[in-house]
């Protein structure tokens, strides 16, 4: 009981990594097409934004609100990346989805190699505080505080997506636009300055996710974002392109099995059950649990 | 119509068949063999050329990394066959170019296998798992085919990492064991063999490449590349074809894959990585897809920039500029990065396409008669 209640613990925290990422990815692809290859980047400059954050920015720190105000400087510095991104990369190819793909692609490979030539290859350790390296006990298990922290940031995120799209006017812009964007347009409603609104909304979780993911692993590394991407990737495709909800499931499922069958199977077997997973989802569902059909 | 058009003389003589061009033009079609004899004979050459390679053009080093580039432009050009002329974007050639590498490396190593022997059951076996793979993942169409590609090669990324079995040798690689191996290929003295082969693979990929898109199924994935519904309106099955380009794609990276690993003498996990298939997609922009020569000269100019990058990084002209510009310029792939972004927005066609944007250039340079100019307006 113990083992399990602790597998599916972590097998939490572990999906909230993948729905802080995979959420931003989802509604950018939804709403606006880009197959982003560059939010592992995202991820990057806010883990080592946060990193720089608590050695060297006055105020912040490892423990208590310094450390705080190290993730929010994360997460300000991977929103502003993102924006900034959109803006001078993506804008002018617009609806070109392909050379979409192509720049972010270029992008992940400049930016993961600036990271790398800046602070090196090797993984750094991460400052957090000492109350996340502990542990809680929850119905006789010994659940690390990391992946509660996360789990707790990704519930709150989810809430916050989830009131910002259904109560605010932008919020109604941006479900529209996943619906039809070609009939938002034709409303007269800009819809490019949601477009920027979903990359920097993707951009602060990626960051995010960054932050709180190195305090969960203990170090960061360039390299980080791009293995994470790849299981977003499979997330975003099972939970349906541009649903936050359908993320948050299928983050879920596969956090969950990935962690128990690595448990009680060999390790990397449960890896390998999530693309398959992925297989029979695509098979039998190709626009995921509760997206809209994938077009070209 | 204006008056201009019709007072144009109608017998202009085209510049193309004025004597000078037509031997120029004569000689065209053997252009591609001629480079494949200078190839071929490059390895008898001493010449020494400072700053480009390191050692003379005989050396091992040199015909070692001229052999990589080869492979390179090889797997790019086939590559090219899915991203440039059926229009499929594929993050996943990673995983048949790994197969190919992996597969004879163990069948060698672990199995010990004559050469010919694993090296045809590798290509066999790469193919068929290209077809099984594709008949998935063409389910699915546009990026939602480009992210289960990307999951697939993953997946082959993972087996490789954690050495199920022992036999991949995980993280370590796999050196490949060069006793049952035939005496011409192993060893520094015999380098230029295996640029021999890789040129060989190279000439074999151009050739299959250049058949198929002659042929009319060549014809049929061009068109699927620009309006697949009007190719399912004629009555011809998109998945079909689609499936066939991605099986030879596939058994074209696994043979390039048993080259590589006789090459590099071994396998390691890194080109299992989905960096590779993004570095192939990389080469084939920046050479020109849906061009014959394009992806080569992309596949061979990346991979010899990829390695000369570091020396030049490391070099002391670098060294001596200030820090924030001298890190990022030892990057490789921040530099070929930032290139490839330049190019997907200055340069759409790629290497290939330099030439046809020059010519308004050159043209203009070049003093044209006035009622010439007016005769081209329509």
């Amino acid at each position: 009981m113990n083992t399990v209640v602790l597998l599916a613990l972590t097998g939490l925290g572990l999906a909230a990594l993948y729905f802080l990422v995979a959420s931003g990815l989802s509604l950018v692809f939804g709403l606006a097409d880009v197959l982003n290859f560059a939010h592992g980047l995202f991820l990057g400059v806010g883990a080592y934004a946060t990193w720089w954050a608590a050695g060297n920015l006055p105020g912040a720190g490892a423990e208590g609100l310094g450390f705080v105000l190290a993730v929010a400087f994360g997460v300000a510095a991977g929103t502003l990346v993102a924006v900034l991104v959109e803006l001078v990369l993506i804008r002018p190819l617009y609806s070109r989805t392909i050379e979409q793909v192509l720049v972010t692609v270029g992008l992940s490979l400049a930016g993961v190699a600036l990271l790398q030539a800046t602070w090196g290859a090797d993984a750094r350790p991460f400052p957090r505080p000492e109350w996340t390296r502990r542990v809680t006990g929850i119905l006789g298990a010994q659940v690390p505080n990391g992946g509660l922290l996360l789990i707790g940031a990704a519930v709150l995120v989810l809430g916050g997506l989830l009131a910002f799209l259904h109560w605010t006017r932008y919020g109604l812009i941006i479900r529209a636009g996943v619906e039809n964007r070609e009939m938002v347009t034709a409303l007269g409603i800009d819809v490019r300055k949601a477009f920027t609104l979903v990359f920097a909304i993707g951009g602060a979780a990626a960051a995010l996710a960054g932050a709180l993911g190195g305090v969960y692993l203990g170090t960061v590394s360039p390299g980080q974002g791009g293995s994470l991407l790849i299981f977003a990737f499979i997330v975003v495709v099972i939970g349906g392109m541009g649903s936050v909800v359908g993320s948050a499931y299928a983050a879920v499922a596969v956090g969950l099995l990935q962690q128990f069958v690595n448990y009680y199977g060999a390790s990397g077997v449960g890896d390998l059950c999530v693309v398959a997973l992925l297989a029979v989802v695509l098979l039998l569902r190709p626009q995921g649990i509760a997206g809209k059909v994938a077009h070209a | 119509m204006t008056e201009s058009v019709v007072e144009v003389p109608p017998a202009r003589v085209p510049d193309e068949l004025t004597p000078h061009r037509r031997a120029w033009h004569g000689l065209r079609p053997y252009l591609p063999l001629l480079a494949l004899a200078v190839a071929a004979v490059l390895p008898y050459s001493t010449v020494r050329l400072p700053g480009i390679f390191e050692g003379p053009l005989n050396s091992p080093g040199t015909l070692q990394l001229l052999a990589v580039c080869l492979v390179f432009g090889g797997l790019a050009a086939g590559y090219d066959l899915l991203f440039g002329r059926t229009g499929m974007l594929s993050f996943g050639h990673a995983l048949y170019f790994a197969a190919g590498v992996y597969g004879t490396d163990i069948l060698i190593t672990r199995a010990g296998l004559p050469l010919w022997q694993a090296a045809l059951l590798t290509v066999t076996g790469g193919t068929i798992l290209a077809g099984l793979l594709g008949a998935v993942a063409l389910r699915t169409a546009g990026i939602a085919f480009a992210m289960v590609t990307l999951a697939f090669a993953q997946v082959g990324a993972i087996l490789v990492a954690r050495d199920f079995g022992g036999l991949t040798g995980g993280e370590e690689g796999l050196p490949l064991d060069v006793s049952g191996l035939p005496a011409g290929l192993v060893g520094v003295a015999n380098t230029v063999n295996l640029y021999w082969l890789a040129l060989a693979y190279l000439a074999l990929v151009v050739f299959v490449v250049h058949r198929v898109a002659g042929s009319p199924t060549g014809r049929v994935l061009a068109g699927l590349r620009d309006d697949e519904r009007r190719i399912g309106v004629l009555g011809l099955d998109p998945y079909r074809f689609k499936l066939v380009a991605f099986t030879l794609a596939g058994g074209l990276a696994a043979s390039g894959g048993a080259v590589y690993c006789l090459i590099v003498g071994g396998a390691s996990p890194h080109i299992t990585s989905s960096e590779l298939t993004l570095s192939l997609l990389v080469m084939v922009v920046l050479g020109g897809p849906g061009t014959r020569w394009g992806p080569v000269l992309g596949g061979i100019l990346y991979m010899y920039l990829d390695h000369r990058l570091t020396a030049f990084g490391t070099s002391d002209a670098v060294e001596a500029l200030p820090a924030f510009l001298s890190r990022p310029l030892s990057q490789p792939l921040f530099v070929l990065g930032t290139v490839f972004i330049l190019a997907v927005y200055f340069f759409p066609g790629g290497l290939a396409s330099l030439r046809s944007r020059l010519a308004p250039l050159v043209k203009a340079g070049r003093a044209e008669p006035e009622g010439s100019r007016v005769g081209r307006r329509w």
